[in-house]
């Protein structure tokens, strides 16, 4: 079993440890429903050390992830993050990802921690005719994110530098910093619980240093450490899909609502540097070349277009995930099947209660006959019909 | 570790008893500290009825929390004589003092069972 670098903080902290994706890693420690208000409210810290980290590098690095993942890498600045999926050649997905470009010949993808193999196989086979090199780096990083409303004070006053650099990140960008302490990391506004919130990159050894240094930086501001169970009734209230869950190899990224990452129109594409040393994009829109699973993925397009527009279209097999907002206190679980007038029309993905809208709520795949909101379906609730209300995702956003 | 009261006795489902099992004695039932800890903060009980029968080792209402959903079991045979139903409000005194004011449900017992006592539970858990 791998074991995150700060293992021993949380065993300290008095946190419950479980076996999570061949990792222990901490599944709460003062209390889940505490520890998901102190993110909304205020803020959490979080070790996600067991996320799968990959590093692809290489003079065609660009070229050869736009040709593995579903959207154009080779349009991404440096300085940027992207969220997207690694499809089959059929559309399904293998993993979705966030990657992030460090140089115009260097990208570090995060992969959910169950994939990282497969993730790591798949690329290096996709990438094999370019000039690029895939390698697992998940030991040689330790990740942490400090979410919640009080994140950018709480991260700006751990810098001992670059604090305005910080200050000035957009959602899905980053930049390096000098920790006190010493400390180099790289800070990315990327996050998982819908909130704003922070990715730290730090090497494994200063693993610790970094943890205490935000404890002790954000306690004040009401910061305390969350376990995954948080993490898990945070996303789900942001209506952010897990793999293995919401997102499989027989869902597409149509399927999940996230259409949008699949990208095909031209773009304009970031170059290596010139002689004089400067970084930049092509004058014209470059045309997005051929990427594993596009044709499958461009049909898949078409049948969702149609079945939103027309769902008596679809054939019964048909899904696409909805919300649901139950109106009695007992939730719904992954696997429970979704009924509309005795018909079976789904599954529940994802459900647990909410704590902000203290109801219960879910994720379901339903055919898209029972998808549009306000739809009221049934699902059997160990043994006992409740009623549940389509709803839009997500159910709980910041206020902005 | 979980605190493991020496005066009660436990069933393998991790409930606990106190009083008497014995045909015609009332006893308290709630669920251990090691069980609630593993369930994470249970948001929701639902208790069994006043009046209803009950059978040892068999479910008689359900504890949810955030990560989990965790039937309850009834350790004992008989009539459910009293509810908690301060956990409909604050089903939180579960996590917190799960062998005082998270007590769950009180039976009057119709018949004998076989019970752990607090060192065989102990053992039962490690």
């Amino acid at each position: 079993m791998n074991r995150s670098p700060l293992h021993h903080e949380h065993v300290a902290l008095g946190a419950s440890m479980i076996e999570f994706a061949g990792w222990e890693m901490p599944v709460r420690y003062a209390g889940d429903v505490a520890e998901h208000q102190a993110v909304r409210r205020a803020a959490g810290l979080f070790d996600i050390s067991h996320m799968g980290q990959v590093a692809v590098r290489g003079g065609e690095a660009a070229a050869a992830l736009d040709e593995a993942v579903v959207s154009g890498m080779a349009r991404l600045a440096i300085g940027r993050a992207k969220y997207t999926m690694l499809c089959m050649p059929d559309g399904g997905i293998i993993d979705d990802l966030i990657v992030y470009r460090r140089d115009w010949d260097h990208f570090i993808i995060v992969a959910n921690a169950a994939n990282v193999g497969v993730v790591v196989s798949e690329l290096r086979e996709r990438c094999s005719t370019f000039e690029a090199v895939v390698e697992d780096v998940t030991h040689l990083v330790s990740l942490q994110a400090v979410q919640g409303p009080r994140a950018m004070e709480i991260v700006t006053q751990m810098c001992a530098l670059g604090a305005e650099d910080v200050r000035a990140l957009k959602n899905y960008t980053w930049c390096t910093v000098l920790l006190h302490g010493d400390i180099h990391a790289m800070v990315a506004r990327t996050g998982y619980t819908g909130e704003d919130g922070f990715e730290l990159f730090v090497m494994p050894q200063d693993a610790v240093e970094v943890w205490r240094l935000a404890l002790a930086t954000g306690s004040p501001f009401g910061l305390i450490p969350c376990g995954l169970s948080a993490r898990d009734t945070l996303r789900l209230e942001a209506g952010m899909p897990l793999y293995g869950q919401e997102l499989t190899r027989s869902t597409t990224p149509y399927t999940a609502g996230l259409g949008w990452v699949v990208q095909t129109a031209p773009a304009r594409e970031l170059r290596r540097p010139g002689l004089d040393g400067a970084v930049g994009f092509t004058e014209e829109p470059v045309e997005r070349g051929d990427f594993v699973g596009r044709k499958a993925l461009a049909a898949a397009k078409q049948r969702h277009d149609e079945w939103a527009s027309d769902p008596a279209l679809a054939p019964a097999d048909a899904r696409v995930l909805v919300g649901l907002v139950g109106d009695s206190r007992r939730a719904a679980r992954p696997g429970y099947a979704v009924m509309m007038d005795d018909r079976e029309v789904g599954v529940v993905t994802s459900g647990a209660p909410s704590p902000t809208l203290s109801a219960p709520i879910a994720m379901a795949l339903v055919h898209p006959s029972a998808s549009a909101v306000g739809t009221a379906v049934q699902i059997d609730v160990r043994g006992r019909r409740e009623t549940m209300t389509v709803s839009a995702l997500p159910f709980y956003s910041r206020a902005s | 570790m979980s605190s493991v009261p020496a005066d009660l006795l436990y069933s393998a489902e991790h409930e606990w008893v106190s009083g008497d099992v014995e045909p015609g004695s009332v006893v308290t039932v709630g669920i251990t500290e090691h069980a609630a800890k593993a369930l994470g903060d249970v948001v929701f009980v639902e208790l069994p009825s006043v009046g209803d029968k009950v059978t040892a080792g068999e479910v008689c209402g359900e504890l949810e929390s955030s990560k989990a959903v965790s039937e309850l079991y009834s350790p004992v045979s008989g009539t459910v004589t009293a509810v908690n139903e301060a956990l409909n409000d604050a089903p939180a005194a579960i996590n917190d003092e799960p062998y005082e004011s998270g007590w769950i449900f009180k039976v009057d017992v119709s018949e004998d069972v076989e019970l752990l006592d607090s060192d065989a539970y102990s053992d039962h858990i490690a």
